[in-house]
């Protein structure tokens, strides 16, 4: 057991070393070829082990070597497998996989397709350290891992300054939260004298409830998941990251990095349920950050910016559901986001593949014709993240909408709206994309062919995926013996309490009350489908230029001038303090050392006019020295 | 009679000597020292130190002063003149020297008078037998050395006049 | 010659300081004053002489004959350095045409 747990991290990494020292020597499909073959078989790995556990099962801690003692806290380098870590290295290793084998058709005709595997590789063995870790500073690893791979592949056509600019801004975004993170992972270490998670757990009942010390480390703890998962205020990052290529975005910021932070908080699930108010705070992020994101996604003109701020609102919601203490909804909810998000992504890759590099919604129109597969499982995507009925997407986020009403009816309403939102921009894309007149150049039009095998395959494993993901746990009033599968597999990794407080939460709405929200959401779904059908393609409502939008529109294509905001507050204050401390440097410090260096030459100078080669002086000074030790014993007599 | 011939070869002595000093003309000055060693000569004869009286003579005022005329002459200088120095230079200079003066009268007033006693002196001593005994029974090897330093001087001198080497 | 002399009982010692001391101050401010290269030589034998008499006036009032041999061999020595330096000065001569000390600044810094 111990060695098929190594081989699931050890694999990508030496999928990495191998590409990356010889993948330039190597044919393009052995390269590509290899990455896919490590990612596919550490997930192969992962399912058999699966296949052993069950919902009883206890966790694994597979100890590699002990790290280091400092202070009478013991760390080690281990990996713990249990449910939750099981579940995250699928998802993971899954997805990956086929967003590896997408990749070799996507990214064929790139002069640097060999680095390319190389930083996915490196990207997934960093993913996996973080979620297979068996504390937090290996965690930490694994999140700053991600974070540098994320960068890699943001700026992979480096040529281009703004993708550069771009990368930069998602790494020092990211930072940021580090620095959060960092302190709560130390807060943790000096309170509990533990860094691995199951001693941690039994030590976190020490702390009091809602105390100051247990706020502060969750607080840390949570701004750190909102760097990594892109909450308010640190998700400007995340539109400006869709510069990298299409399966990156689709790989990083849909599937897995982004979820890093949904991990970090359940599986700190017995210090959070010990701190309300934060869970209270995370509540409020996570409806702002969707509420906000969605707006943004409903008038932007690019489709992969749509789907990143459809990204950044998701994750708000998986971030409300973990406000509301339903930790393995949230969970769930990563899971089928997941699916239908990479999907989304990757047809998004296959369109923009088909109109040879364009990425602009007003130049597209009418491919359903012309692409049909990406058509179809683009479709089931929408349908998927909209709410349609029965797919993954509906389950998941209604048991969010159920539980945000067994909170707090307000919620439910607020979270009714943002679905809503949700479901008018995913619409209004694919419309805009699919249907309609084609109206793109001559030139793209001859362009237009379906995507290759290897990229289309990944999309109707998703698809499948998208539309029966959620059968794993449908809420319980299905039928016995099929409900709630997931929550009951991912009851061990919650304390007690945690798991309390969720049951009470999710089985706190009658049922009579749960079908009449069920009803209203499809209708909404419905409703919501009509409309936008209707003023896109029968009122054939076209997307406007960024600069033509008025009112509400233009905020929303602006982004609120968030953007603008931070650049303005805090990049020209860093860059001025950049140039304060260069002319400090300059001014000062140079001078200063220029001074001591002239003052040694100067002093040279002056002591070379005594050499002047006059014999005259020579004997002069002899003699008047002479004198003068003369005087000197004289008068000292 | 001894303190009259005493002050008036040290005047002799004195006087050329500044004459040595501040003649213009290199060639009146050499003689002028020429002078100066014939009045030292005279002082050794006054001290009885017949032997050195002599020497000095023979090397000093007949060997190295005839030199420096040879050279004055080889070099066909006397007709010029010194070119003027720096008045700076010069009063620095006097000062230093009555600096030293000062000094070294200074160092010597603290020599006892009294030590010295006058009456059972050796009277002989500067005679040239005396002498002589002195020299070649304690002093043999500074007498052998100094012999081998006038040959290193006489190949130095040689080697350094040569028109290549 | 035998001859006692009674110039030592009515010569002080003092008088001979005073004189070799003056001597020796003229031959320094020689050396300081003049350019000329070979009068400065001259000004060092002076100033050589001048050093010989105080011996031979120390070693006759102490009837000690050391001093007057040493003498002896500081002219031996004197000799030898005129010669040398006076052969460094023709070289001279002969490549700068002039034995003006100011001139020879060569090994200015």
């Amino acid at each position: 057991m111990e060695n098929l747990v190594y081989a699931i991290v050890l694999l990508p990494l030496l999928g990495f070393l191998i590409n990356g020292l010889f993948g330039k020597n190597l044919p393009k499909i052995v390269v590509g070829s290899l990455a896919t073959a490590m990612v596919f078989a550490s997930f192969c790995i992962a399912v058999s082990i699966f296949m052993g556990f069950n919902s009883e099962s206890q966790p694994v801690i597979v100890k590699a070597f002990e790290w280091f003692r400092v202070n009478g806290v013991q760390i080690n380098f281990g990996f713990q497998i249990d449910q939750l870590s099981l579940m995250m290295i699928m998802i993971i290793t899954g997805i990956g996989s086929l967003i590896h084998l997408y990749s070799i058709g996507y990214m064929s005709h790139d002069k640097g397709f060999y680095k390319f595997f190389t930083y996915l590789n490196l990207f997934i063995f960093s993913m996996l350290l973080l979620v297979m870790g068996s504390n937090y500073l290996i965690l930490f690893i694994g999140w700053e891992g991600v974070g540098l791979c994320s960068y890699l592949l943001i700026g992979f056509w480096y040529t281009n300054e703004e993708y550069g600019k771009a990368a930069r801004k998602a790494f020092i975004m990211n930072r940021i939260g580090d620095l959060a993170l960092l302190i709560g992972i130390f807060m943790i270490a000096g309170q509990t004298n533990a860094v691995d998670y199951l001693t941690v757990a039994e030590n976190a009942g020490k702390f009091e409830l809602d105390g100051s010390v247990i706020i502060f480390i969750t607080a840390s703890l949570f701004i750190g998941a909102t760097g990594k998962s892109a909450q308010v205020p640190l998700y400007t990052w995340l539109p400006d990251a869709m510069a990298g290529p299409t399966p990156v975005s689709a790989l990083i910021h849909a599937a897995t990095m982004v979820t890093a932070g949904i991990y970090l908080v359940v599986r700190s699930n017995f210090l959070f349920t010990l701190a309300p108010t934060v869970q209270g705070g995370i509540l409020f992020i996570g409806f702002l950050t969707a509420a906000l994101a969605g707006f943004y996604a409903l008038r932007q003109n690019d489709i992969k910016k749509v789907l990143a701020y459809s990204t950044v609102s998701q994750l708000g919601f998986m971030f409300i559901a973990l406000g509301l203490g339903a930790y393995t909804t949230a969970m769930f909810h990563v899971m089928t986001h997941a699916f239908f998000k990479a999907l989304l992504f990757l047809g998004a890759g296959s369109v923009i593949h088909a109109m040879s590099n364009e990425q602009d919604m007003r130049f597209m129109g009418g491919l359903k014709k012309y692409i049909p597969i990406t058509h179809a499982t683009f479709l089931i995507g929408t349908l998927a993240i909209s709410g349609f009925p029965l797919l993954s997407g509906m389950i998941s986020k209604d048991e969010i909408l159920v539980a945000a009403f067994a909170k707090n009816p307000i919620y439910w309403v607020f979270l009714f709206i943002l679905a809503a939102i949700t479901a008018t921009y995913m619409f209004r894309l694919y419309y805009l994309t699919f249907h309609g007149e084609f109206r793109g150049t001559e030139e793209q039009k001859h362009h237009l062919h379906e995507s290759p095998s290897n990229m289309t395959l990944p999309l109707i494993v998703l698809a499948i995926l998208s539309v029966l993901g959620g059968l794993i746990n449908l809420p319980h009033f299905i039928g016995h013996g099929h409900y709630a599968k997931l929550m009951e597999w991912l009851k061990p990794v919650l304390t007690e309490e945690s798991f309390k407080q969720m049951e009470a939460t999710l089985s706190g709405v009658p049922f009579g009350t749960e079908m009449i929200l069920l009803g209203a959401t499809v209708l909404m779904f419905f409703c919501v489908w009509f409309i936008v059908k209707n003023t896109y393609v029968n009122k054939k409502k076209q997307a406007l230029p960024e600069a033509q939008y008025t009112g509400w529109e233009k905020l929303s294509a602006k982004k609120l001038y968030v953007d603008e905001l931070y650049n303005a507050l805090i990049v020209k204050t860093v860059e001025g303090l950049g140039r304060g401390g260069k002319m400090f440097d300059k001014g000062i410090l140079d001078r200063f050392v220029d001074f001591v260096g002239e003052g040694a030459e100067d002093s040279g100078k002056a002591m070379k006019r005594i050499q002047n080669g006059n014999v005259e002086t020579y004997i002069l000074i002899m003699s008047l020295a002479v004198g003068i030790i003369l005087i000197v014993n004289f008068i000292l007599q | 009679m001894d303190q009259f011939l005493f002050f008036l070869v040290a005047f002799i002595a004195v006087a050329s000597a500044v004459y040595f000093v501040f003649a213009r003309n290199p060639l009146y000055a050499i003689l002028s020292l020429i002078v100066t060693m014939f009045s030292i000569a005279g002082m050794y004869i006054l001290l009885n130190a017949q032997f050195l009286a002599i020497i000095q003579i023979i090397v000093y005022a007949g060997a190295i002063m005839v030199l420096f005329l040879y050279i004055l002459m080889m070099l066909n200088l006397n007709k010029q003149d010194e070119s003027k120095k720096n008045n700076t230079l010069k009063f620095i200079g006097v000062f230093t020297a009555g600096l030293l003066l000062i000094g070294v009268l200074g160092v010597f007033r603290g020599v006892q008078q009294n030590q010295v006693v006058v009456e059972n002196v050796d009277k002989g001593v500067g005679l040239t037998k005396n002498l002589g005994r002195l020299l070649f029974n304690e002093y043999v090897l500074p007498f052998e050395l100094a012999s081998i330093l006038i040959l290193a001087g006489i190949v130095g001198a040689v080697l350094i006049g040569k028109k290549d080497l | 010659m035998g001859e006692v002399n009674t110039f030592i009982q009515s010569i002080p010692l003092n008088y001979f300081i005073i004189l070799s001391s003056v001597l020796f101050c003229l031959g320094v401010l020689g050396v300081l004053l003049r350019k000329n290269a070979i009068v400065i030589l001259g000004c060092v034998e002076l100033m050589l002489n001048s050093t010989n008499l105080l011996l031979a006036a120390f070693s006759a009032y102490k009837g000690n004959g050391d001093g007057q041999l040493l003498v002896f061999f500081i002219m031996v020595v004197a000799a030898a350095e005129v010669a040398v330096g006076l052969a460094i000065i023709a070289m001279l001569y002969r490549n700068t045409r002039s034995v003006d000390v100011s001139i020879f600044n060569k090994l200015r810094g």
